[in-house]
């Protein structure tokens, strides 16, 4: 790495693998309750561990983010982080908050609306946490000595999540006015700024990785973000079928949610191109994999299985199913998890200066992961149709439908199981790399990784 | 061949542009769409007392209302209909929670009060316009 202030960033992919091992185990939770098993009901009931579940993911995810852009920054805009203290203060003021939460879900301490169920004193805070986050990048970016598209991207992207999470945090007497507002936040997220924060990411990694040349990269990143926004703005639009809106959401929506497995296919055609296209192979196997991984899966999981229910005939009957839990687990897994998962295998190396760029532990990993959640979600898949069919179309009562899906849980669990060896097997090289060390920094790490290999 | 400079003027004038075609579509459902739609002038105290107990008690975690929420136990944005309102309140004051064959639902301590309040709350909700959500089972028999 060029800056010692850059290792910060191992603190909070530090933060993202513990919250992620919470997450699996409330993912855990949930499976063996739908099973029947659900002893734990007294202390953790189902809507304490949905809420507990899909907060830490929110929050290990975002975590990854912020390691990216301290480790990302400094390097793109050739410039020292602007303060390593108040980094810090950011890195613990974040966990505390974001472990605050957690526990209060527990005690059901929550707002109750489905991902921003953080209530609202610790909104304000988490509002001053990324003030103070945004502040320090945008420092280190303005005083740089280059401004890359990249890194700009990146920022933008940041820039906008932040902005966005603010119409989540007013109180509306109508719940559907309150869940319109609610899908600004998570849909402009997720199927907007987060893409943006994912093309900087992923261009980041390729210029890195392929060595193709920076102006290419960075053109073709403009034409994927373009397309990311072009139809996802408008494709907002697939959450407003049925939930109060008008009905001219369900043509709107419908086409331009058509359109955003597009965009996905954009990004994935342009990862696979400048691998091709790339003249040099660095020797971080691992890196490359994981930044292929978020490329095709993403594709997969957020495009194809997102059209698969999204155009409003279907969606009437899938709508509020474990459908939506099908199309969720891959997506993320593969747009943002591998994402993060990708940048910690790039960046680990050259923070610690241990190479571990190949090794059995890093191919378990990546394999176990991959396999272990394709099966869950195929798992969500059949226990998704066997719902919509049961009670969508041949009407019979919830409960009924859902006894007859519990072997699919079962599945679900033995996929989890494969998938959670793989995060074990990555979390054994995290720690293997040990701690970030002065002896890593150094100039041109790229090419100094190359002479080693 | 397509240059930087065009690719940048192709995201940012494309973003531009549906965001203000978005912006606009959304004033106009926050104010004609949805509350013609919500009827929005039923919204009583009690109705919103209702909705404050469906967040605090953070019924989304295992329900699903207008289809949203978890996959856990039913869907209720019908309930009223489906059910009525004595069975609401008789789950709602369940001594022990509610358990329907063998799935347990968290045992809530409501007042009178607030539980006339979320049956007012799916009763306002009952007649939400949802664009033809829930479907009717084309098979039942």
């Amino acid at each position: 790495m060029k800056f010692k202030s850059q290792s910060i960033a191992y603190h909070f992919f530090s933060l993202s693998m513990v919250l992620l091992v919470l997450q699996i185990i409330y993912g855990f939770i949930m499976g063996f309750a739908h099973m029947g098993y659900d002893g734990l009901h007294e202390w953790i009931p189902f809507n304490t561990a949905v809420t507990t579940h899909k907060n830490l993911l929110v929050v290990w995810i975002l975590s990854g983010f912020m390691g990216a852009a301290y480790y990302i920054i400094p390097d793109e805009s050739d410039n020292d982080l602007y303060s390593l203290p108040l980094a810090k203060l950011q890195f613990w003021s974040f966990a505390i908050v974001g472990v605050t939460a957690v526990i209060g879900f527990h005690f059901g301490w929550w707002e109750g609306r489905k991902f921003l169920e953080i209530p609202r004193p610790l909104d304000y805070l988490v509002a001053g946490n990324i003030i103070l986050f945004l502040v320090i990048i945008l420092l280190t970016l303005l005083n740089g000595k280059q401004k890359t598209t990249t890194s700009w991207v990146l920022t933008m992207g940041l820039v906008f999540a932040a902005l966005l999470y603010l119409p989540g945090m007013i109180y509306f007497d109508n719940i559907a006015v309150d869940s319109f507002f609610r899908w600004w936040v998570v849909h402009l997220w997720v199927e907007g700024v987060w893409e943006l924060i994912m093309g900087g990411i992923l261009s980041y990694l390729l210029i890195k990785i392929t060595g193709v040349d920076r102006e290419v990269i960075e053109k073709w990143l403009y034409v994927v973000v373009g397309l990311t926004f072009l139809s996802g703005i408008l494709g907002t639009g697939h959450h407003y079928y049925y939930t109060g809106g008008p009905s001219y959401w369900l043509m709107v929506g419908g086409i331009f949610s058509a359109l955003e497995p597009l965009a996905f296919l954009a990004m994935t055609v342009f990862a696979v191109q400048m691998y091709r296209k790339g003249n040099k192979k660095h020797p971080n196997k691992l890196a490359l994999y994981w930044t292929m991984n978020t490329a095709i899966v993403s594709f997969l999981g957020a495009g194809l299985l997102g059209l698969a229910h999204t155009l409003p005939g279907v969606n009437l009957y899938t709508h509020g199913t474990l459908i939506t839990a099908m199309h969720g687990h891959l997506a993320f897994w593969g747009a943002y998890a591998s994402l993060i998962l990708a940048i910690i295998s790039y960046a680990m190396p050259i923070m610690t200066g241990r190479k571990i760029y190949d090794n059995t532990n890093g191919h378990l990993a990546f394999w176990c992961s991959n396999i272990g959640m394709i099966a869950m979600t195929a798992a969500f898949a059949a226990a998704g149709i066997a719902q919509v069919y049961l009670e969508r179309i041949a009407g019979f009562e919830f409960m009924v439908a859902a006894e007859e899906t519990k072997p699919h849980f079962f599945v679900l669990i033995i996929a989890a199981t494969l998938f959670t060896v793989g995060i074990i097997f990555f979390i054994i090289n995290f720690l293997k790399f040990g701690k970030p060390t002065d002896d890593a920094i150094q100039s041109e790490e790229e090419f100094e990784a190359l002479k080693s290999a | 061949m397509l240059s930087k400079k065009q690719a940048k003027i192709f995201f940012l004038g494309g973003t531009i542009f549906f965001m203000l075609i978005f912006i606009g579509m959304s004033v106009h459902s926050l104010t004609v769409g949805i509350p013609e739609n919500t009827n929005d002038s039923d919204i009583t105290e009690e109705v919103k007392l209702g909705k404050l107990m469906w967040e605090e008690s953070n019924c989304m975690g295992c329900h699903t209302l207008m289809g949203e929420g978890a996959y856990y136990a039913p869907e209720l944005t019908r309930v009223y209909e489906r059910k009525g309102p004595i069975y609401i309140k008789t789950v709602l004051n369940a001594p022990n929670g509610w358990g329907p064959r063998g799935r347990k639902m968290v045992k809530y301590d409501f007042t009178p009060e607030e539980v006339d309040g979320l049956i007012a709350f799916f009763k306002w909700m009952n007649n939400v316009e949802l664009n033809g959500f829930p479907p009717e089972p084309s098979l039942k028999q």
